[in-house]
């Protein structure tokens, strides 16, 4: 009775120590009201704006850096919108003596874009503004070791100088932005500029940009920048809108070069300095990761409140999925994925087919939130190869085949737990170009039937594959049967089942199918020298317009014409398709494009250079007082809209986290009950001993 | 014994020069310098212009070995291996390749790793230790056979199975500790508390089992046999006698281990949210950041080489026969 009073007074006084909850993984949970906390899965390796370019690190960045256009949020299809200039960009097409032109001028040479910025922007804190912390001597550095410790910090308003000086730091090789060699192609000068700013900057290490000028990159005044560009390339808009063509303050970029900084990992790439709702407080990309609101963010309004509405995030390093998942549950994270782990949990599917939450989690208050992603992954075809390449009825006929025979329907329903749809052209849906229902079906391997979309039966298929010489997987001029080889990465015992499905696939045609697993870098090396035959590879859009899809089947960017650099793996060169791409590649949307786009699209699915795979479906789940949350797969500054209620994500952490105290009290009993029969036994053994040492 | 330790650190530096010379043959025998810029890049369409640039500012574009440009000793110096391996000795880790200080990272790391690593070390040898010489004093009874039971069920399940199990019972239906997580100061306490019960526990069946053995060939040995004869208690004898003579087989595994708990636990740190060094290597490896790669195999070497020297050490200190020349 005694150890039992010991231990509830030992239980009262941890729960003194710890509040009513034990197991929160957040310090002072009760007042973290206007927190959000979230989570990582890999530390973001770059955050600096011109090098950056994986979607962890602009989850971060993109709340910390304002290029001048974004994505409004709610509006689909996607719309872009001024950010830090007070319009849309004019842009005015020019003639090679730049005398203005019309925009569908046969003498178009450029496109001038007037960016007009707003007069209210101003950058976070930041010591960089201080003077004399550009120049910090070596005692000054001895109690340096974060951004923190600076003891003073200023700011400034946002200027047009500071967007010319971001888009010199993208030409410097050193670097390595990776939109360098494309920017090249359409930023006038810009390709002279970086040769010639790549040898200065070998020649020293702190290089001040603004004593150096782009051609085609002029600041008029403080308010307002021009960018020319070679011809007319529309889609410079949705670059306006990415973190490469976020401002960089000079004062920054000279701070940051000190190399007592970098020895200490104080840089750019680890503390970004921007104007955008929030500012990188502590960046510890092993362990966690904090945003604060910006205190001098510019007024911006979303339905009618004053943005941001979230005055904190805490992003914790999680590299497991089940403690994340368990976090959440307990209502420790706002929001989170669905892993596959955790589907049947969390998921329940109708005999309709329908996803729709678990009652488990509609009795939390858990909200479930889904969008078809701007992306696609296919089985391509080597188009140089000579068995399944080649563009004669007979190779096109073969790849049909194959193409009718992959059950993606069954992959998606197996694999990705029916989180996707069947891709029936390059174009997900969202983006200009794609079709639905009948329109959108692809004909060479579905049928339309009642009002539905129905795979062809495989008889078809064997009849395609018959005419391609073939019967029954037989070469007609060998006798022997067609063996293809695909290459892969998947080599794990995980991926068996996968693999298995995939041989599957080819052997209802009777083609035997030969696995040939290797390591990531020789896998790249095959594709980009077209040694593969048969291969998975995916793309994810850079900004929702056709081109940014169908490119990857122009011939121009064949990898085997581009020394492995093209993005077309399947080296797919149709004359036809690569004259109508370079139409569209420069028009605004309209009919006339939708036309030509469901030409090409037509084009593309006759030849069959992918089986179309799937366009995959994200799924994330929320609680109750997490709100104002809309599926854009193309904006990345969503958080500033995001909106916490905290007083009942306490309410309800208390009441799913009640610590259970009586296994404590159970094992101190057994503890004293043992510990009896114990201390007999010891002395039992001891005169045991005794007697047999005698 | 101090003409010991220099002779042993003398030793040290062909082995260190090998091991390196290991990790830069193996690394870029899987990765070539084309591959490491282009995971590093990171982008969708990586340029060879950009491929070249990157080597450059890495110094990859240098041969790995032997310099054919070059000429007299530079054709030797003015190599990869010799360039980064001076750096190296000299303790210099220099920047991983996506720019990041390698010895601020390991500081930074260490410390949570320690964290959990320490502790159950400490615990681990004290728990198993006692556990053992009560089994040694209860030997032959019902007790040690049902214990050497559940020793062999302990070490033949999955430490993963532990820290998922751990994770549900004492976080998710007990709410007792945070699922995972990490604090810096006296906040870390409710986060390693699970992992270092769990780290104890998964290794209790086999040292156990092991220490056991070990006293088990000391307790009939003529020394035992007098202390008893003295009057001793048994409890005095297992612990004056027995347990210092039988920490000689220990310290062989024990003390050796010391030095590498700096470089923490893969699995423990990865599931528990510990910011630790366990994984910073593997992670490495996956991205193919030879700068990491190389620091972490030449420092897990030192620490080794740091522990078997220890161990010599500790045995004299254990047994006065040793000596050390």
């Amino acid at each position: 009775m005694q150890y039992f009073i010991k231990t509830l007074i030992l239980s009262l006084l941890i729960s003194n120590l710890y509040g009513t909850i034990w197991n929160s993984p957040h310090t002072d949970i009760n007042e973290k009201k206007e927190t959000l906390f979230s989570s990582f899965s890999l530390p973001p390796k770059h955050l600096d704006p011109v090098v950056s370019y994986s979607s962890n690190e602009w989850a971060i960045i993109s709340q910390i850096y304002e290029p001048p256009l974004q994505y409004n949020y709610i509006k689909v299809p996607y719309e872009l919108e001024p950010l830090t200039i007070k319009e849309m960009p004019t842009i005015i097409y020019l003639d090679k003596n730049k005398n203005s032109v019309e925009e569908n001028s046969t003498h178009l040479v450029y496109s001038k874009y007037i960016l007009k910025l707003r007069t209210d922007i101003k950058y976070q804190p930041h010591p960089s503004f201080i003077k004399k912390y550009r120049s910090l001597s070596s005692k000054e550095l001895e109690n340096i070791s974060t951004i923190n410790d600076f003891k003073k910090s200023g700011t400034r308003e946002l200027k047009a100088q500071d967007y010319e000086y971001a888009i010199k730091r993208m030409a410097v090789r050193q670097y390595h932005s990776p939109i360098l060699d494309n920017m090249q192609q359409y930023i006038l000068g810009l390709k002279e500029f970086s040769t010639y700013i790549s040898k200065i900057k070998k020649k020293t290490d702190k290089l001040d940009l603004r004593k150096y000028n782009i051609k085609g990159v002029k600041t008029i005044d403080d308010y307002t920048l021009e960018i020319t560009i070679k011809g007319k390339y529309p889609q410079f808009l949705y670059w306006l809108s990415m973190n490469f063509f976020a401002p960089i303050p000079w004062e920054a970029d000279l701070f940051y070069q000190q190399s007592g900084l970098i020895k200490k990992n104080i840089t750019l790439n680890t503390y970004p300095i921007g104007t955008g709702a929030y500012y990188l407080a502590k960046n510890n990309p092993n362990q966690e990761m904090i945003l604060k609101a910006n205190p001098n963010f510019h007024t911006e309004y979303f339905q009618g409140e004053k943005l941001p509405f979230i005055k904190e995030v805490i992003y914790s390093l999680e590299k497991e999925s089940i403690p994340l998942w368990n976090k959440f549950l307990q209502g420790y994270y706002d929001a989170s994925g669905i892993s596959s782990e955790a589907f049947d949990q969390a998921v329940s599917i109708s005999s309709t087919g329908d996803m729709g939450l678990s009652d488990e989690m509609r009795k939390k208050g858990i909200k479930m939130s889904g969008a078809i992603e701007p992306s696609i992954f296919y089985l391509a075809f080597n188009m140089s190869d000579k068995v399944v390449g080649g563009y004669s009825k007979k190779a096109q006929k073969l790849r049909q085949a194959i193409s009718i025979a992959q059950n993606e329907e069954e992959y998606i329903s197996i694999f990705m737990n029916g989180r996707g749809i069947p891709a029936q052209s390059p174009i997900p849906p969202g983006i200009f170009g794609y079709q639905k229902a009948k329109e959108g079906t692809n004909p060479i391997i579905y049928d339309w039937i009642k009002g539905k979309r129905v795979r062809k039966p495989l008889e078809v298929a064997k009849k395609l594959l018959a005419q391609a010489g073939y019967p029954n997987g037989i070469s007609k001029k060998t006798g022997k049967p067609l063996v293809l080889y695909y290459d892969t990465t998947s080599s794990g015992p995980d991926d068996r089942a996968l693999m298995d499905w995939r041989r599957k696939q080819f052997e209802k045609l009777g083609i035997q199918l030969v696995i040939r697993a290797t390591d990531y870098n020789r896998f790249q090396d095959k594709i980009r020298k077209g040694k593969a035959q048969l291969f998975s590879w995916g793309w994810n859009a850079d900004y929702p317009d056709p081109e940014n899809f169908l490119f990857l089947l122009y011939g121009g960017n064949a990898v085997v014409n581009t020394n492995g650099a093209g993005i077309n793996s399947s080296n797919y060169q149709n004359p036809k398709f690569d004259k109508l791409f370079e139409e569209i590649k420069t028009m605004k949307n309209s009919p006339k494009r939708l036309e030509k786009i469901k030409e090409m699209i037509a084009i593309a699915q006759k030849d069959s250079p992918w089986v179309w795979g799937i366009h995959p479906k994200s799924l994330s789940l929320y609680h109750s007082w997490f709100s104002n949350i809309f599926p854009n797969t193309m904006a990345n500054n969503t958080l500033k809209y995001k909106k916490i209620d905290g007083k009942i994500r306490i309410q309800k952490i208390e009441e799913w986290n009640k610590p259970i105290l009586m296994p404590i009290v159970i094992f101190i009993l057994f503890l004293v009950l043992i510990s009896y029969p114990l201390y007999r036994a010891y002395q039992n053994r001891q005169r045991a001993i005794i007697g047999e040492e005698k | 014994m101090l003409t010991y330790i220099i002779k042993r650190i003398l030793y040290a530096i062909p082995i260190l020069i090998g091991v390196n010379l290991i990790t830069f043959m193996l690394f870029f025998m899987v990765n070539t310098p084309d591959d490491m810029a282009r995971s590093q890049l990171g982008a969708k369409q990586v340029t060879p212009q950009m491929i070249e640039a990157w080597k450059e500012q890495k110094g990859y574009n240098k041969p790995l070995f032997i310099n054919p440009k070059a000429t007299g000793i530079d054709k030797i110096t003015d190599t990869l291996f010799i360039q980064e391996s001076i750096k190296l000795f000299s303790f210099d880790f220099g920047f991983s390749d996506s720019n990041r200080n390698i010895g601020e990272d390991i500081k930074q790391r260490m410390m949570p790793s320690l964290a959990i690593a320490l502790p159950s070390f400490i615990i681990g040898i004290v728990t198993n230790i006692s556990l053992a010489l009560l089994l040694v004093l209860f030997r032959g009874s019902i007790l040690d056979t049902s214990m050497m039971i559940v020793a062999v069920m302990i070490m033949s399940i999955s430490s993963l199975f532990y820290i998922i199990a751990g994770q549900i019972i004492f976080s998710k239906l007990w709410h007792w500790v945070p699922i995972s997580g990490y604090e810096s100061g006296w906040g870390a306490i409710k986060f390693v508390i699970l992992p270092i019960m769990i780290g104890v526990f998964a290794g209790i069946g086999s040292s156990v089992r092991w220490y056991r053995s070990i006293f088990l060939e000391e307790i009939n040995k003529d020394y035992i046999r007098t202390a008893r004869a003295k009057g001793l208690s048994e409890i005095s004898v297992l612990f004056k006698h027995l347990l210092p003579n039988g920490m000689l087989p220990i310290l062989t595994g024990v003390v050796v281990i010391i030095p590498t708990l700096f470089m923490g636990s893969l699995i423990m740190e990865s599931f528990f949210g510990i910011p630790g060094l366990g994984s910073y290597t593997i992670d490495a490896i996956k991205a193919q950041d030879f700068a990491i790669v190389k620091a972490m195999v030449f420092l897990g070497s030192v620490l080794y080489i740091i522990g078997l020297i220890l161990t010599d050490i500790s045995y004299t200190l254990f047994d006065p026969r040793v000596k050390l020349g």
